[in-house]
């Protein structure tokens, strides 16, 4: 299956989405063009704040014109919103429940950046915070709907963003719904959830493992928190033979996490497999290439489903879908990064 | 009498009030922050009780008990603003920055008919909203900043906010020195300037102590009125305890953010207080004796 590849999701539908919300402010540290808003900039130039390099100063800013009745949209790397100013995310906005919008950019290992740009602890972090709201995009319709989702929430929200090349997995008509999986396949053998950019590469494999007699329900997760969908609940309960887990975060704190305690608050007694990074921080190199060595690709997704099951599928490496890989140096980004 | 004259001494029993009641609700309560108190009477007098366009609250107002944190969707409680009276585009507004310095604030607040008089009993108490550490529902607060250093920048967005709505009222900043070792307050002189916010206005309790002791054995921050005026601010330095020359410096127009570094004396108008340097942070008495000894400080501080 090969999707529609949507150039740069963000950039044109946030100015549109935002014509008449005259709340809606951006505040961006120097990473505007980076983060699909530089556009929005030139059209709104009221709007639009840099504050620079200065991330701890700029959840305060947030804070404060939050607390006047704007709604800022802060855009840079995900990274940048929750390690450095992780005190003043909390003290300044979580917890007096803000109504600010944290638009991350390059989750987990989607940069070449390396350790320093690649988000893989965020969602275990910020799962932890109370009042936060966590969504992940999957592809370029959930880039687009979040707005409006987001919008919607009466506090922070934190945003795993796709920039660049994204493909349209999900109709338009289909749009993003808070806390609602959505249901990819039914099954009863092998319940997996994946979430962000792990939704489409899991389903390069998925054919090819009900081809072989498994029966897999596939949810794919787009709100990390609340998690607290009846549909999570009803397919973990399904599974016969186990649940995976895939996302392009560490296995600690992220989705792989959030399903174990629903599995275990719900008494559901089947093995879990959590697909992510296991424990490790990744380095500089292409997605391509860190998805295969930290077994984050559908080979490795295969080879759980073999380990559920207790056979081999024999499924050869030239049956998969061919991976769809993004070039570093692809015309939709601004720089490599 | 003037009534210039009339105003400065109404300000100077403020501040005498002040210093009074948190002293005698550190012996009662066998501690408190008392320097705190003695370093910035008169500057919180001079703010409540002469700078700050507030709008009034009609009798002192009752704490209300502490009905719970702020959550998604639940925004029913009121922040210790309304101690500030309501919120208007010509009033003022006054951000505290060091949470520790409730008891005086709540003491300033008192002073100046905002708070009732036995407020100060539900103190630190369970289930009180007049908490230690003020935050963002204790009377006289409007965020939670007992992380320090965040105020700065919470106001800085506050008054992005009303510079985008053309409000005439200022944003104030009270501030204590040891903020200036985090770095978090240069990122806000910065953008404050950057973002030519010249409504507002802080004013810095420069005591030059801190929680391990004086500042310069911990971590300097000398020369403050260069350092500030290098990002770009107008800097007024005076004496803290200099109640007209706070006065004439509030009502300074800038073009740029004003910073007041209001040099201050930590056991001013408590002389006793002095015994205890260079450890002054928290005064926490050593026995029945040295309660006695500020028990009779404060008969005399009552005459």
């Amino acid at each position: 299956m090969s999707y529609e590849i949507v150039a740069r999701p963000h950039q044109q539908n946030f100015i549109d989405w935002a014509k008449d919300k005259p709340e809606v402010l951006v505040l961006s540290a120097d990473l505007t063009n980076s983060c699909e808003v530089g556009k929005w900039r030139d059209t709104y130039p009221d709007r639009f704040f840099s504050m620079g390099m200065a991330e701890q100063n700029m959840m305060g800013f947030a804070a404060g014109l939050a607390r006047e009745g704007f709604e800022p949209w802060l855009h840079t790397f995900s990274v940048f919103l929750y390690r450095r100013p992780l005190d003043q995310l909390q003290m300044s906005i979580a917890y007096p429940s803000l109504k600010v919008r944290l638009v991350g950019f390059l989750p987990g290992i989607m940069t070449p950046g390396g350790v320093t740009h690649q988000a893989i602890e965020d969602i275990a972090i910020l799962r932890a915070i109370p009042n936060m709201t966590i969504l992940e995009i999957g592809d370029a319709t959930e880039a687009q709907s979040v707005l409006d989702v987001a919008h919607a929430v009466d506090g922070p929200v934190y945003i795993r963003m796709l920039r660049g090349e994204v493909s349209r997995i999900f109709l338009q008509d289909e749009p993003f719904i808070l806390n609602k999986a959505r249901i990819l396949s039914t099954g009863t053998d092998i319940t997996l959830l994946t979430s962000g950019i792990a939704t489409e590469e899991a389903l390069r494999a998925i054919p090819l493992i009900q081809a072989r007699g498994v029966s897999v329900a596939h949810l794919h997760i787009s709100t990390l928190k609340p998690f607290t969908d009846p549909t999570v609940v009803m397919a973990l309960k399904s599974a016969q033979r186990g649940v995976i887990t895939m996302e392009n975060h560490s296995i600690i704190g992220g989705l792989g996490s959030a399903v174990a305690e629903v599995m275990a608050e719900n008494g559901i007694g089947v093995p879990l497999q959590r697909i992510g990074l296991k424990d490790t921080y990744a380095h500089g190199a292409s997605q391509k290439f860190l998805m295969s060595e930290y077994e984050l690709d559908a080979a490795a997704l295969i080879k759980r489903v073999e380990v559920a099951i207790g056979k081999s599928l024999n499924i050869q490496g030239a049956e998969l879908q061919e991976q769809r890989s993004v070039s570093v140096h692809s015309s939709a980004k601004v720089e490599a990064l | 009498m003037g009534a210039n004259e009339a105003a400065i001494e109404a300000i100077e029993k403020i501040a005498r009030g002040i210093r009074q009641r948190v002293l005698a609700h550190s012996i009662a309560n066998n501690g408190g922050y008392m320097s705190q108190a003695c370093s910035s009477a008169e500057l919180l007098a001079t703010l409540y009780g002469g700078v700050l366009n507030f709008a009034p609250v009609h009798e002192p107002i009752d704490p209300p008990i502490f009905i719970g944190v702020p959550e998604i969707g639940v925004h029913t409680y009121k922040t210790g603003a309304q101690f500030h009276g309501e919120k208007g585009a010509q009033f003022d507004r006054l951000i505290s920055s060091p949470a520790h310095y409730a008891l005086v604030i709540y003491a300033a607040l008192i002073e100046t008919g905002r708070l009732r008089e036995d407020g100060l009993e539900h103190f630190n108490r369970d289930g009180s909203t007049v908490e230690m550490i003020g935050a963002e529902h204790s009377p006289g607060f409007e965020t939670t900043t007992g992380s320090l250093a965040q105020a700065l920048s919470q106001a800085g967005g506050i008054a992005l906010a009303r510079k985008i709505r053309n409000e005439a009222g200022r944003t104030w900043v009270f501030m204590s020195d040891g903020e200036f070792q985090e770095g978090q307050t240069y990122e806000a002189l910065q953008a404050a300037k950057f973002h030519g916010l010249n409504q507002l206005r802080v004013t810095v309790d420069v005591n030059m102590n801190q929680c391990d002791g004086p500042m310069d054995t911990v971590m300097r921050i000398e020369p403050l009125e260069d350092r500030i005026k290098a990002f770009g601010w107008d800097v007024s330095v005076l004496d803290g305890h200099d109640i007209p020359a706070i006065l004439a410096a509030a009502e300074k127009v800038t073009e740029n953010p004003h910073m007041l570094l209001c040099y201050t004396d930590p056991v001013r108008g408590l002389p006793i207080l002095a015994e205890r340097i260079p450890t002054l942070h928290y005064l926490r008495f050593t026995g029945a004796d040295e309660r006695a000894k500020y028990q009779k400080a404060y008969q005399e501080m009552s005459k």
